[in-house]
Parts: structure tokens; sequence; C-alpha cells
């Protein structure tokens, strides 16, 4: 991957203008969510194959030919982990299901959905585990992200555990240097670079005095790990970034929101820059 | 789209919930597929449990097939003929292309190359 091209502090200023004039969470996550990952899906796709242990291990301790949901399941990374249960995929992004597609043909121990984890296509009571992976902090306010794990909570058989990700506040070991007192519903830039003939065309960036700060307090320079997008841009006009929204979530909160939503905590913990919670559906 | 997701897949309308015509929804011009898969007696065994065989009856009628039991097939451990038919209808059976329509709310989703979409048009969406 070349080198890293920074969104302008224009572009950045008008982005986050823009999140804030969009009247509801629902139509922020249209515009900042749902469209941005439709745009990167290929690329994204293909920097998102390491499964975190924690995820493999609770899929690995599921019971041999259980029935599973992976909600948010992007490309499908998690979907063919255990091969002896079930796991019905389903993302809002059709453009990471075609990814998922791709990657899991012809797999007889999985399905794909394109799907609202807001309204999820199932019974009460339909499956035996659940897991959501980085996706509830794309939910746009608190209300929103409760009911989301209420939702999975209603498709979930009683006694029935999900695994919810959830990236946090506290990153302070890691580059990106989010942390306590910093603002938490941040945009998150996915840079989208010009495709040159040369390297030697890239914009060289100097110096690290420049300022970079400015949407949410935000160190917009050193985001996650190889989200720097080299794409041939036809039209001038586009804007070179994307923003996706993300809610980080501070210690505690996580385990809040899912009691809140009416589940047992089973476990927390934190994992590579994200809170994490094993959830059970109460009878 | 596996035959078998029909078994799990309902309106998707919070209005519906709850209603008799949600689910299984209703599929219309559908163009199937059959794609070989691995044969896991074991796990067809474990998902008859669970599935829900009036509504397995009523989409394979939709899909033109009107042979199946009208039963729940029981002990089916070492019937091979019966696990193989079941694992050929479940688990080969892609819906490659088609429509499903809502009974109760008549909101039609749409399956195209092989994908079920379930969002709704936002006035719908919770």
């Amino acid at each position: 991957m070349s080198g890293k091209v920074q969104p302008s502090e224009e572009e950045i200023k008008m982005e986050t203008e823009k999140f804030h004039s969009r009247e509801t969470p629902k139509l922020k996550e249209i515009e900042f969510v749902h469209d941005v990952y439709n745009e990167i899906a290929q690329h994204f796709s293909q920097t998102r194959y390491k499964p975190w242990p924690i995820v493999s291990n609770f899929l690995e301790t599921r019971k041999v030919n259980s029935f599973g949901v992976d909600v948010g399941c992007g490309n499908g990374k998690y979907i063919g982990i255990n091969k002896k249960v079930f796991i019905l995929g389903s993302d809002y992004s059709t453009g990471l299901i075609d990814q998922a597609k791709i990657l899991h043909e012809r797999e007889s121990f999985n399905d794909i959905i394109v799907a609202d984890g807001m309204n999820l296509p199932h019974n009460d009571s339909t499956f035996d585990f659940a897991i959501s992976i980085a996706v509830i902090h794309h939910f746009a306010d608190e209300k929103r992200r409760i009911d989301a794990i209420e939702e999975i909570l209603r498709v979930l058989k009683p006694n029935g555990q999900a695994l919810i990700y959830c990236w946090a506040l506290e990153q302070e070991k890691s580059r990106r240097g989010y942390h306590e007192g910093m603002e938490q519903d941040i945009l998150v830039p996915w840079v989208l670079a010009k495709k040159t003939e040369g390297k030697k065309n890239q914009p060289k960036r100097k110096g690290k005095g420049n300022k970079e700060r400015d949407v949410e307090g935000e160190d917009l320079v050193e985001q996650e790990n190889k989200e720097v997008i080299v794409e041939q841009i036809k039209n001038e006009e586009k804007p070179p970034v994307k923003m996706r929204f993300y809610h980080l979530y501070k210690k505690g909160e996580l385990s809040d929101n899912c009691i809140k939503a009416g589940g047992k905590l089973v476990r927390e913990g934190y994992e590579r820059d994200n809170w994490w919670a094993i959830v059970e559906k109460v009878q | 789209m596996k035959f078998l997701t029909t078994n799990f897949v309902k309106c998707a309308v919070k209005s519906c919930d709850g209603s008799e015509g949600s689910f299984p929804l209703k599929y219309e011009n559908c163009q199937l597929q059959l794609e070989e898969q691995d044969f896991n007696p074991e796990f067809i065994v474990s998902m008859l449990e669970r599935l829900d065989w009036n509504a397995i009856i009523q989409v394979a009628s939709d899909l033109g097939n009107n042979l199946l039991p009208s039963q729940k097939p029981e002990d089916i451990d070492g019937n091979s003929e019966m696990l193989k038919d079941l694992h050929s209808l479940l688990i080969e059976t892609q819906i490659i292309d088609g429509e499903m329509v809502c009974r109760n709310c008549k909101h039609v989703y749409y399956i195209k190359n092989s994908i079920a979409s379930f969002l709704l048009p936002p006035h719908l969406a919770k």
C-alpha cells in the first residue's frame, strides 16, 4: 500500500458538518455507515481476514450442529470458522454480502442474506447463539444501540448467548491513541487515494506538526490498519475520503447497554482495542 | 439462498410480528439450482428437530414440489435414503432468483444472484 493521503481539513470539516446536519440517527447511519461500506466493500474485505481469538474461541465452543446468527457478518470472516455449526450471516451492506458470497461459495454450513440488524427477519427465539462483531458501534445514538442488542436477544432462544464486540475509547496503546475523556462519537476516514502511474506522484506528507486533529478532537492520520485505499478516481469532483460513524465504547458501557437491552451479562472483557461482552437471553 | 433458510426468515416489518401470514413468506417466480454439497447426516437429523415442517411443506409447494410427507419424518437415523433426500432439499437446493411476499402486509422481498434482501424502505424500518 502506498503512502497515506490525508483528507484535507476542509473535507473533514465539511463531512462533520454534513453529519451533524442529518436530522435523525437513521439518516446519519445511511450516509455515514451503509453508503460508505457499500463503496469501500471490496477493499475493506481484503483487509478483513484474520479472526480475533476470542470470537474464534466462542464459535469453537458452541454445541455441535447448533444454529447461530452473525448479525453484521461483513465479508463472512466468521461464518466458516467452525464447520460443525450452521451460521446464518446477515449484513446491511449489499457490497459486503457480495464479497461474502465470493468467499463462501458452496459451503454447506452457512448461508448469507442482506438484512438490517434493527429489523431482523427472524421469528423470536430462533437461534442457539449469536455473534455481532464490530457492528453495534455504528448505530448513531444510544437508544438504537440498546435496541439493536435487544433485537439480537429477541431472535435468540432462551439461555442462548450472544458475543458482542464494539470499538473501545480506551486505545492508549494503539497508534490511534483514542483515550478516556475524548469525544466518543467520531467519524473515521477511509481515504480514497488517487491511483497514479508511479509512486513519485503520491502527495508527500512531511512533518507531524500539521493540524490534523480537527474532527471531534480525533487523530485522523493513523486509523485502522491498512485503511488506506488506493483507487482510481475517475471523477475529480468525487470526494476522496469516506467517513464512517463510530461510537467508541468506554469501560462498562457495553455491559450496561446489554443489561438495559434485557440481557444477562455472562462475561466481559477487552481485546485488541475492543470491548466485548457475552450476554445471555433470559427466559 | 438455501432452501433451509426459508424456514428461518420472515417478514422484517415490525407490525407483522406475530401475524400468521408473515411466516413462512410466499415464494413466487423462483429459479432454483441444485448445488452439490458435503453430506452430513448428523446435521440433517439434528436440524430436522427444529424445523417447522408445515412451513417446509408450504414453501416446497410454492416452488412446485408437492411430494413431501404431510408429517415430519421421524426416526430417520438409519434411513439414508430419506436423509439424502432431505440433504438435497434443505442444503443443496438454492433459490437463485425470485420473490418472497409477506401474506400479511404484502411487502415483496427479492432474491437476486442467490442473495435474499430483507432491507426495508425507510418508512417501514425501525
